[in-house]
């Protein structure tokens, strides 16, 4: 019993990791041995060249790209932790007549999946000037909603004498939200944080549909314009793949305590 | 008073997000809905329910919930079954527990564009040396054109294939959560009254405590097959276009509101809360089973 869990679990590991092993494969090659028609299972001569001849591809925006990538996620994942945090915290902590009101508004919003509302959304932003912008890129994606929801449901439970000291001690909301309630919530933030930013970093429909000029893609708008087009090499497709996955493999190793209470934590968002 | 302006120094920058950027968005769509706009997202004719009845009438709009209803059918109980059965390995072994489980959740660090790329061009493509194709030949079969190919229908194994690699290991973690919440004593207690560990817990402890996480992890899987873009466009559209098979809804509003024909706001916005009073329903009632 015990031999036939770990030989399927193997068997699916080993399922699970092939497509990773195909990345590394094909991007470190040359295009003939990866188009032989014998299989070979991995390249004969590890060519790193493959790496300085992609990066300097005038064609594929790599660089350029990548740090689009970057400062998009963590705008978006600082500027949501900011936004919700406050939102979460004010709708569970102060008192205000129509706090109900704006909670209702709110949740409201959890009933709309955010890509059906993608033609919507791109006709309020173009009216902006914001296509192939920045601002187009980062600012609709800040109001969560359901980050905001989460938030509140956090700050429900958070213990309350921890604030009344604090209010003893002289401090307003502000302060005690600043002081008391965000150093106290460091692995909650953590783990919207972690979650807020793979979503960023993977997401594809609305920078395809926002990003038009070449300056303003994404690395994933950039990747997907290469495999439709087919316009670059194989070789090149694939290890720009590779590059493309290291920011996030790195925020699993080191984060994935966080990463794992964030899934759990948000198991509802998509 | 001293309330109110606390309250509005924490949500109003968010309120004031959620009006500019759902709300209104929301409201002009409905209002373009009502009218025609083409090329341009300011109304110009009035066309009262024209451009619903259109949508509703229009073949390839439905055939494009045909496809979701097909893509749900295979996608939503093959990711639900797997993701339970490897979390209830997972959940079972204590030795390599965390290997595997990192190994299982992986996948989610990749995008759906990176995913197509590597099922298009090396699992599943057509030429001989694609994996696949690699592997039939050592059978001695002849290569298939997965991705071209209509009759019989080989996309939808490259599709399903793919979410599944992607999405297992997300689901995986919710049902470890959750097995992880079931009170050991019931186990325990079932064992006294001399239940078999295998079926007989699974039936009669397990599944029945693992409802609600079941419940929400059905409707998540839904909403997200309702949702299926990225792999859908990257695995079947090429530069000359999407083919007129396997549009899911998202494709086909795309392809309506924004592709190369001309954009068709008034259309597309019809379309867009058509889709949205689709799911809203479902998403309803995974509201009241996350808020419960």
């Amino acid at each position: 019993m015990r031999v036939a869990r770990y030989l399927a679990l193997s068997m699916a590991a080993v399922l699970f990791l092939i497509p990773f092993y195909l990345v590394l494969r094909n991007g470190l090659a040359t295009e003939q041995e990866i188009t032989a028609p014998t299989w070979t299972f991995w390249p004969s001569e590890i060519r790193w060249e493959n790496f300085a001849e992609l990066f300097s591809n005038p064609a594929v925006p790599m660089v350029r790209s990548m740090v689009n990538s970057l400062v998009v996620a963590v705008l978006q994942t600082f500027g949501q932790l900011l936004l919700c945090g406050l939102a979460g915290y004010g709708l569970a902590r102060i008192p205000y007549r129509y706090a109900n009101v704006v909670l209702y508004l709110v949740i409201a919003t959890l009933m709309i999946p955010a890509a059906v509302t993608f033609v919507p959304t791109f006709v309020v932003v173009s009216t902006l000037g914001w296509v192939s912008d920045l601002r187009g890129l980062v600012i609709p994606g800040l109001f969560s909603g359901f980050t905001t929801f989460l938030f509140r449901q956090y700050f429900l439970n958070f213990p309350r004498e921890l604030e009344e000291a604090a209010r003893i001690d002289g401090l307003g909301h502000w302060g005690t939200y600043w002081r008391v309630v965000v150093p106290n919530s460091k692995g909650f933030f953590a783990a919207l944080g972690v979650i807020a930013f793979v979503t960023s970093w993977n997401q594809f429909l609305w920078p395809l549909v926002i990003a038009q000029d070449q300056d303003s893609w994404t690395v994933q708008v950039a990747l997907s314009t290469f495999l439709t087009s087919q316009s670059i090499d194989v070789v090149q497709l694939f290890l720009a793949a590779a590059v493309s996955i290291t920011p996030l493999v790195v925020v699993f190793v080191a984060l994935q305590r966080f990463l794992v209470r964030g899934v759990t934590e948000t198991g509802i968002k998509d | 008073m001293r309330h109110g302006r606390a309250f509005w120094l924490f949500v109003g920058p968010f309120a004031i997000g959620l009006l500019v950027f759902v709300y209104v968005p929301i409201a002009w769509s409905l209002l373009l809905s009502f009218f025609d706009a083409r090329n341009t997202v300011t109304p110009t004719e009035f066309v009262g329910l024209r451009n619903y009845v259109d949508m509703l009438t229009d073949a390839p709009f439905l055939r494009s919930l045909g496809t979701f209803s097909v893509f749900a059918a295979f996608i939503v109980p093959l990711t639900f079954v797997l993701a339970l059965a490897l979390a209830l390995l997972v959940n079972q072994i204590s030795f390599m527990k965390a290997f595997f489980r990192s190994v299982f959740f992986l996948p989610t660090a990749c995008s759906y564009v990176v995913a197509s790329l590597v099922w298009k061009l090396s699992i599943f493509n057509g030429v001989r040396f694609g994996l696949a194709n690699t592997v039939l030949g050592w059978f001695g079969a002849e290569p298939i054109a997965w991705t071209v190919s209509t009759s019989p229908p080989w996309y939808w194994l490259v599709l399903v294939t793919l979410r599944l690699w992607l999405q297992l290991g997300f689901y995986m973690i919710l049902f470890i959560a959750g097995l992880q919440r079931i009170p050991q004593h019931l186990y325990e207690a079932a064992w006294i009254d001399g239940a078999s560990r295998g079926w007989q817990t699974l039936r009669y402890i397990t599944l029945p405590q693992l409802r609600t996480t079941s419940v929400a992890v059905l409707l998540l899987l839904l909403i997200a097959a309702y949702q299926a873009f990225d792999e859908f466009y990257n695995v079947l559209g090429t530069d000359r276009g999407y083919p007129p098979f396997a549009r899911p809804p998202l494709i086909y509003l795309y392809y309506t509101a924004l592709g190369s024909g001309g954009q068709d706001f008034g259309h597309g916005s019809a379309g867009a809360v058509i889709l949205t009073l689709l799911i809203a329903g479902v998403t309803l009632l995974q509201g009241r089973v996350i808020t419960r």
